[in-house]
């Protein structure tokens, strides 16, 4: 088991070519059905996903669509785009920033007769370049109110 | 005044990384290069430092007529998060990064005089040549001291989510061990430069990749502790591209940490090495990049800055551009390191390398797909869990059973390798594996589960037969990483295998359970912190004769308005319980309960593997004194 | 040879990580769920004159047969500061600019004005941020292109910076 000490070098080549390959080989297996695709209700109405693909689905919450479940956890509601409407199912606590009228984005699955079933609940409602201070004292104070009621 | 003093203390490390680049470049034709470079770059240090701690200054006063102070922080902030928030911000924290690059080099100067003299010229002037770019990135397009005119009344706050002092001191623990790596990159580059590749190098090189590993694995674990405990999700590794960006320099360092100690002790692996180093320190390039640059956004950010982008960029392709090519030009010419049979120590190593190589390989792909398929196809992706965990498990457990060998082999050939002593280690395995058999999980898990309970007793083996008093730190510092990894895999494979979850909405006094837990909502009341107000949920857990209270909060700051919810964590000696208040539901409360068996594993086991590089550390430092003690009392 | 190429091959790697870098810092993706509303009527909304001496104004009033841009601002926003001296140059070239103030007090947007000149012909207060929502709005400051038939020509996000004039200005004129 002894190399040819010219091989050496080669030997170790050859493993770390192996390596590449399989490395290369194993991220596009894992890509190829584990990526997920970001659709708009319009790219669904067209047919352009598929039942079961993972899929992150973007729009807006159509207003006077979400409609609580008895038990307390589970909510439905109506993704638009305008021209599209998708219906979503989700079970969780849904984020503060989700309302109606709000952007969102729901990560999930495409079923049968085209109800998405989302994993994951994530608002769309970028701050960032807007924080509006706390120098707004009354807002604070407002808040401080509804939360004693 | 504070703030121009800042300013101008970063001009004149700025100019003294240049004439340190000159004097590197020049050569002995100017005089002694050691002469000029250890004081400039112990002053660009100092300098540094000194800027640093005025930034931290004026977050501390909230002085609003700096437009950093204005834009990030608030007079009605607790002391500490002014205090943080002077790099909890992209100028700060770049800032935080130059600094840390400075002090290295300062360091390096001042510390390493094993190598030799041109080789320690070239890495001088790399570092060098590092320090100047960064430096001219924070004058030009990030000067954290830009003043506002007029200043406002008051500043605009900082995220509350970085309100949080696990948070405070994360950041720079990573970025220490980000740049840490710059000073193995700038030896790596400066041995190519001079094509003196050797043990001298990989001497010179090691303290600085394993100080800058353990800080690298401090910060992660430490991260993943606070996404667990502060995003209310209930995980503990999202795959989101900041954290990639943290997880890629990992798994470069670790591998060159492996590769570092074949070169150093037996020579071998040389162009290996060298590459190692130039991509670790690369990695950390290309996450502060892709974090700093926006390039990679989740759906919580669209904040491309396309100017500060194209600067990082730049100095990207001038630095790692400049140094892959340098290895793929000169690398061919270094000479060939020892040699050394497939069953060996090195052997061994080399496999470890390799499968560090494609985790890091798929990692990287993974994290920058979605842009390479938007580019060629316009498509808008996203790449998360699914496809890491499915390529990264198979990986992990390899590597682990790699781990039950390797440390066992002999270096350079290894005729007969002692195959009784992984016999106790491989029975372990096989055994839990029927034990796991007891309960349902994944195939993953199970095999995490096995191969941890083998690995834990693999790990100590290189301890068995020997004298305990007189093993060497670093073979302490060996056996406790590797037993910190079975650690951490079992509490990841049990989090997997053993969480229970229940998802419900309650009354005031209605019992849920979770898990062997009954889960008791006792009420909900209004609290009130220094900056946000919160509704409490008080909630009364029990099992068997034990009673524990637990009060998670959804809390709304003010400043800015944003609403987080606090979960509340008891940790018992067998698992967490993890609980999050939701929503009202007219009369009801959402709840989100967890039960996670054995969960703290995970971040003992990163705090193990940190531990066992920092006994190495010392352990080799601690020699190197002896050594050079008993050296010099010969002469 | 081979030996070449495998030696080289990481660094081919970072240079195809620098093609999609540039890529993505050259064409820099557009917030998808902002943009939909471009094309659209304005949603309807109504908003109280946020001062005394200016008139609120409506969805209705956007329909009024001349173009407007819609700039939602507010006194504590630091963008803004930036953003006026741009408004005012704007206005200087013919642009009819409305304000929306969100979520703020008629005492601090008096003293804004003040400070920082006051370009906007009508401002309507929205104190709990309701038509920004209806807007789509994410932030402040935003400013929309209105047509004279309410229909919604341009989304700008962010503070209008110098920069940005050029193109504010010609969407601008494609709607005269």
């Amino acid at each position: 088991m002894k190399p040819a000490p010219k091989h050496q070098r080669l030997v170790l080549v050859i493993l770390a070519v192996a390596a590449l390959i399989g490395a290369a080989l194993l991220a596009m297996w894992g890509l190829s059905d584990r990526a997920a695709y970001f659709r708009t209700p319009q790219d669904i109405a067209a047919g352009r996903a598929q039942v079961g693909e993972p899929i992150r689905l973007g729009g807006m919450v159509k207003q006077g669509s979400i409609v609580r479940q008895p038990d307390g956890v589970s909510i439905a509601f109506v993704v638009t785009d305008g021209p599209a409407d998708v219906p979503v199912r989700y079970r969780g606590i849904v984020p503060d920033l989700f309302k109606e009228g709000g952007g969102v984005v729901a990560e999930g699955r495409l079923e049968r007769g085209n109800t998405f079933v989302a994993d994951t609940i994530l608002a769309k409602h970028d701050e960032r370049y807007m924080p509006p201070q706390m120098g707004n004292i009354q807002a604070e104070r407002q808040t401080r109110k509804t939360v004693a009621q | 005044m504070i703030a121009e003093a800042g300013l101008a203390a970063l001009w004149l490390a700025a100019a003294l990384a240049l004439l340190q680049l000159g004097a590197a470049i020049a050569g002995p034709r100017v005089g002694d290069v050691r002469a000029v470079a250890v004081p400039t770059a112990v002053a660009q240090g100092v300098l540094t430092l000194f800027a640093f701690a005025m930034l931290i200054w004026l977050f501390v006063r909230t002085d609003l007529s700096v437009e950093l102070v204005a834009a990030n922080s608030h007079s009605m902030k607790p002391f500490i998060y002014r205090f943080s928030g002077a790099w909890g911000n992209h100028e700060g924290s770049m800032l935080l990064w130059v600094t840390v690059l400075a002090v290295a080099g300062a360091g390096l100067a001042l510390v390493e005089r094993r190598l030799p003299p041109e080789t320690m010229r070239a890495t001088l002037g790399a570092q060098a040549a590092l320090a100047l770019g960064f430096f001219g990135f924070l004058l030009i397009a990030s000067n954290p001291f830009a003043r506002l005119y007029p200043a406002p009344a008051e500043g605009q706050g900082l995220n509350p989510l970085l309100q949080d002092p696990g948070l405070a001191f994360h950041p720079p623990t990573l970025y220490l061990g980000y740049v840490g790596l710059s000073v193995a990159f700038s030896l790596a580059v400066g041995a190519l430069i001079t094509r003196e590749v050797g043990p001298a190098l990989a001497r010179a090189m090691r303290p600085w990749v394993l100080g800058a590993w353990v800080l690298l694995t401090l910060g992660i674990t430490a991260g993943s502790y606070w996404a667990y405990y502060e995003l209310g999700w209930g995980g503990w590794w999202f795959w989101d591209p900041v954290e990639n960006a943290s997880l890629m320099p990992w798994l470069a360092a670790t591998a060159l940490l492996h590769s570092v100690n074949v070169l150093a002790a037996r020579g071998g692996l040389r162009s290996w090495t060298i590459m190692l180093a130039v991509v670790a320190f690369s990695m950390s390039m290309v996450g502060t990049f892709l974090v700093r640059s926006g390039i990679l956004t989740s759906v919580h950010s669209f904040a491309v800055d396309p100017e500060r982008g194209s600067f990082i960029l730049g100095l990207l392709v001038l630095y790692v551009g400049g140094a892959l090519a340098l290895f793929a030009a000169r690398v061919g010419t270094v000479r060939e390191g020892a040699r050394f049979e497939l069953v060996s120590r090195e052997g061994a190593l080399v496999a470890n390398n390799l499968l560090l190589t494609v985790l890091l390989g798929v990692v990287f792909v993974g994290t920058l797909y979605p842009i390479f398929v938007e580019a060629a196809t316009g498509d808008k992706i996203s790449v998360g869990p699914p496809y890491f965990n499915a390529v990264s498990g198979p990986i992990t457990l390899v590597l682990a059973l790699l781990l039950f060998i390797g440390p066992l082999l002999n270096w350079r050939r290894d005729r007969r390798p002692n195959l009784r002593r992984i016999a106790l280690p491989l029975v372990v395995t096989v055994l839990a594996l029927a034990a796991t058999f007891l309960a349902d999980m994944s195939l993953l898990a199970r095999l995490g589960l096995a191969f941890a309970a083998g690995l834990a007793v693999a790990s100590l083996l290189p301890l068995a037969g020997r004298n305990l008093r007189r093993t060497p730190l670093a073979t302490w510092g060996m056996v406790i990483s590797h037993l910190g990894v079975a650690v951490a895999l079992a509490g990841a494979a049990s989090d997997t295998a053993f969480t229970r979850e229940t998802l419900a909405a309650a009354r005031p006094g209605e019992v849920l359970s979770v898990g062997p837990w009954s889960v008791r909502l006792a009420g909900v009341d209004p609290v009130a912190g220094p900056n946000w107000t919160a509704v409490e949920g008080h909630l009364v857990a029990t099992r068997g004769g034990t009673t524990i209270r637990l009060d998670p909060q959804s809390r709304t700051f003010s400043d800015p308005p944003t609403e987080t919810s606090e979960a509340a964590i008891r940790t018992l000696f067998d698992g967490q319980l993890y609980t999050v208040l939701g929503h009202r539901e007219g009369e009801r409360w959402q709840l989100r309960l967890w039960w996670k068996p054995f969960v703290t594993l995970i971040w003992l086991g990163g705090a193990l593997i940190a531990l066992g590089g920092a006994l190495a550390l010392v352990g080799r430092w601690w020699r190197g004194r002896r050594q050079r003690r008993s050296e010099e009392a010969f002469a | 040879m081979t030996r070449k190429l495998l030696l080289a091959l990481p660094l081919l790697v970072f240079v195809l990580f620098v093609g999609a870098a540039l890529w993505r810092l050259a064409d820099p993706p557009s917030s998808t769920v902002a943009s939909k509303l471009v094309g659209k009527p304005v949603p309807p909304f109504a908003l109280k004159p946020a001062l005394p001496t200016k008139p609120g104004f409506g969805a209705a009033d956007l329909a009024g047969g001349q173009p407007r841009l819609v700039n939602l601002f507010a006194s504590w926003c630091v963008p803004c500061i930036a953003e006026a001296p741009v408004l005012a140059e704007l206005k200087a070239r013919g642009v009819a600019i409305d304000g929306i103030a969100i979520r703020d007090t008629a005492p601090d947007i008096t003293r804004f004005l003040s400070e920082q000149g006051d370009g906007y012909a009508r401002i309507g207060a929205d104190p709990n941020g309701q038509a920004q929502i209806a807007l789509g709005a994410s932030g402040v400051p935003e400013s929309f292109i209105v047509d004279g038939r309410g229909i919604i020509r341009y989304h700008h996000i962010g503070a209008v910076m110098p920069q940005d004039v050029p193109e504010v200005m010609a969407e601008w004129e494609k709607v005269r």
